[in-house]
């Protein structure tokens, strides 16, 4: 187990290293820094001032393991457009998205889980239908559309939730459906066809002879053996909802790091652009190491094979 | 034999035979309504975005502030001049909407056709030669999975310049990891087949086996995957565009109609529900045509 876990840890180390790679060169192979960094109508002394004062003069090489050696110790450098720390500015908003992506994952699952459930029970019945046509539909909704009708429907026809900004809890209400409901699907399905194995299975039918009652069988035997896939799922599922918060902050005005990266990248901001890319990039590789140990923990299959 | 004794025997060997395979293939299809209705649609859209010119009643760029914000014909105010009303700029939006199906459609088809390529070469060489090659290709999988879509291709879009072709190009160079794995898999499953160890022993040389044995044999889940991708690049180009860093303006991408909209959204909805349900139809009847094709291609996965 042990071995496995560092097997899976030192791959990972060595994605989030490729991924800093990818962040350092995105920006600097897709501009010209120094230019930049000087903003329009800048001249070509200063343009060059900029150049040597930053180093930007010295190979790729070298000012990629000065910006790694920085950012391993949280140092990103001054934002260009809000002119203060990249961590502090980071730090101050990641809050807002990490409670709209928690959020946004519970209202999954509480819509999938019990719908992909009472599916798996009642194959081929309306409901089984009814949820896969969830499913297609949810997955073909442009997010950002969903997200206006929500706001067209709830804040200002029936005016029941608020549409902008993220004071109260009140507030999170709909970004959360929004940007929520795109992972229900896959979960839905996973829930379902796990519920299906499982019910076919041996300990269940053994469970069912031993004259246990329906709900003791279905919950604390099936389910909890077809949820282990979920939770692995739900994981990287909280990575995706992250990177798209970016759409679904914007649209609601929540101050959050999605909102950052679109201010961020609407200004030429590219110290914090990479910070944000890198911060989503390792919260993404680290949630799918702990699910893939956490997989191997709860089934030996995997690790041994 | 007797007449009626040779027909019998025909339908006793018929009923032995069972229909073709190709036979039952299109009995699958024609039972199949998701993936009819999926087609259907999907037929409409593209004659729609062929035939846009002689479709559209005005031009999609014309703009008119004299007509304003008209509604469409089944509000009060509507007029058939304008079925589907006009924008902020008075241009006609059943137009725009109508020259909008080219710019989704391109889309879809151009990143498939980048991505899938990409994807295909990295996941059949995986799954062919597995070993060092297979473990390269995983973790090149891994990191593509580890970046945010979105983020990145808005950055990259942000700092080159955005265009139509540039989002293509980042679409296509970013969204090819779902081809390399299930054709990885797929790949896995075939290779050691009676027929791909009969064509090494016929000595083959290896890019035969791989076009003439593999490729063929992999090639209905390429297929699925290409149709699932094709609707979630568009759907990514519309959110890139309703962001202000994909198509940009006066261009009529769904998207960014949407984007346009959505100050004035309040008081004139339709402006949003118009582009929003046809990039939503769009996207539905290409996610019901892949489904479909991958329950009658794969029978034994419907569950």
């Amino acid at each position: 187990m042990l071995q496995y876990a560092l097997k899976r840890a030192v791959l990972a180390l060595l994605v989030a290293l490729t991924v800093s790679l990818v962040c350092f060169l995105l920006v600097n192979l897709s501009t010209d820094v120094a230019t930049a960094m000087a903003g329009e109508g800048a001249t070509a002394e200063t343009i060059d001032a900029i150049r040597t004062q930053y180093g930007f003069d010295r190979p790729l090489a070298v000012q990629y393991f000065e910006w790694l050696g920085r950012a391993t110790l949280g140092n990103f450098g001054d934002s260009l457009y809000f002119r203060t720390p990249v961590a502090a500015l980071v730090l101050q908003r990641m809050p807002t998205t990490m409670i709209l992506g928690a959020s946004a994952l519970g209202f999954a699952l509480a819509l999938s889980i019990p719908l992909g459930v009472i599916a798996a029970l009642k194959p081929n019945s309306w409901i089984d239908r009814l949820t896969l046509t969830i499913a297609v539909v949810g997955q073909a909704m442009p997010s950002f559309w969903f997200a206006l009708l929500l706001m067209y429907l709830f804040g200002v026809t029936l005016q029941l939730l608020p549409i902008s900004g993220g004071d109260t809890w009140l507030h999170f209400i709909l970004p959360a459906i929004a940007l929520g409901y795109y992972a229900a699907p896959a979960i839905m399905r996973l829930t379902r066809s796990g519920m299906l194995e499982v019910l076919e299975s041996d300990y269940i039918r053994t469970a069912r002879a031993k004259g246990l009652r329906n709900t003791s069988v279905l919950f604390k035997h099936a389910l909890r053996n077809a949820v282990a896939p979920v939770v692995a799922l739900a994981a990287v599922q909280l990575g995706f909802l992250l990177g798209g918060s970016v759409v679904i902050e914007t649209i609601f005005a929540l101050n959050g790091l999605g909102y950052l990266a679109w201010e961020a990248i609407s200004h030429n901001d590219f110290p914090v652009v990479q910070a944000v890319v890198l911060l989503i990039s390792l919260v993404y590789i680290v949630l799918t190491l702990l699910a893939d140990i956490a997989n191997a923990w709860l089934d030996p299959r995997i690790r041994i094979g | 034999m007797s007449n009626h004794a040779a027909a019998l025997e025909a339908t006793f060997e018929e009923s032995l035979a069972g229909p073709s395979p190709g036979e039952l293939l299109r009995r699958r299809v024609r039972a199949h309504l998701g993936l009819l209705l999926g087609a259907g649609v999907l037929v409409l859209v593209l004659l729609m975005a062929l035939a846009a010119p002689w479709l559209a009643p005005h031009d999609p760029f014309a703009q008119d502030l004299a007509r304003r914000l008209i509604p469409p014909v089944w509000h009060e105010a509507g007029t058939w001049s304008h079925p589907l009303g006009t924008d902020m700029l008075g241009r006609d939006y059943l137009s725009r909407a109508i020259y909008g199906s080219r710019i989704s459609l391109l889309i879809g088809f151009a990143v498939v056709l980048i991505s899938g390529v990409i994807g295909s070469v990295l996941g059949i060489v995986a799954g062919y030669f597995g070993g060092r090659t297979d473990l390269f290709v995983t973790y090149l999988i891994t990191v593509r999975l580890s970046l945010p879509v979105i983020l990145v291709a808005l950055t990259t879009v942000a700092l080159v310049g955005s265009s139509l072709w540039m989002v293509i190009l980042v679409l296509g160079l970013l969204k090819w990891e779902r081809y390399a794995v299930v054709l990885r898999s797929a790949t896995q499953q075939v290779r050691n087949l009676d027929y791909v160890t009969a064509a090494r022993a016929i000595g083959c040389p290896t890019w035969r086996i791989i076009a003439g044995e593999v490729l063929p044999n992999v090639s209905s889940h390429l297929i699925v995957v290409a149709t699932l991708e094709m609707g979630s690049a568009i759907l990514l180009e519309a959110a890139l565009s309703f962001l202000g860093l994909g198509v940009q303006p006066p261009l009529p991408s769904w998207g960014l109609m949407i984007s346009e909209a959505k100050g004035y959204m309040f008081f004139s909805p339709w402006l949003i529900t118009i582009p929003g349900l046809a990039l939503f139809s769009l996207v539905l009847a290409i996610n019901l045509l892949g489904d479909g094709v991958r329950d009658v291609t794969a029978p034994e996965g419907r569950s």
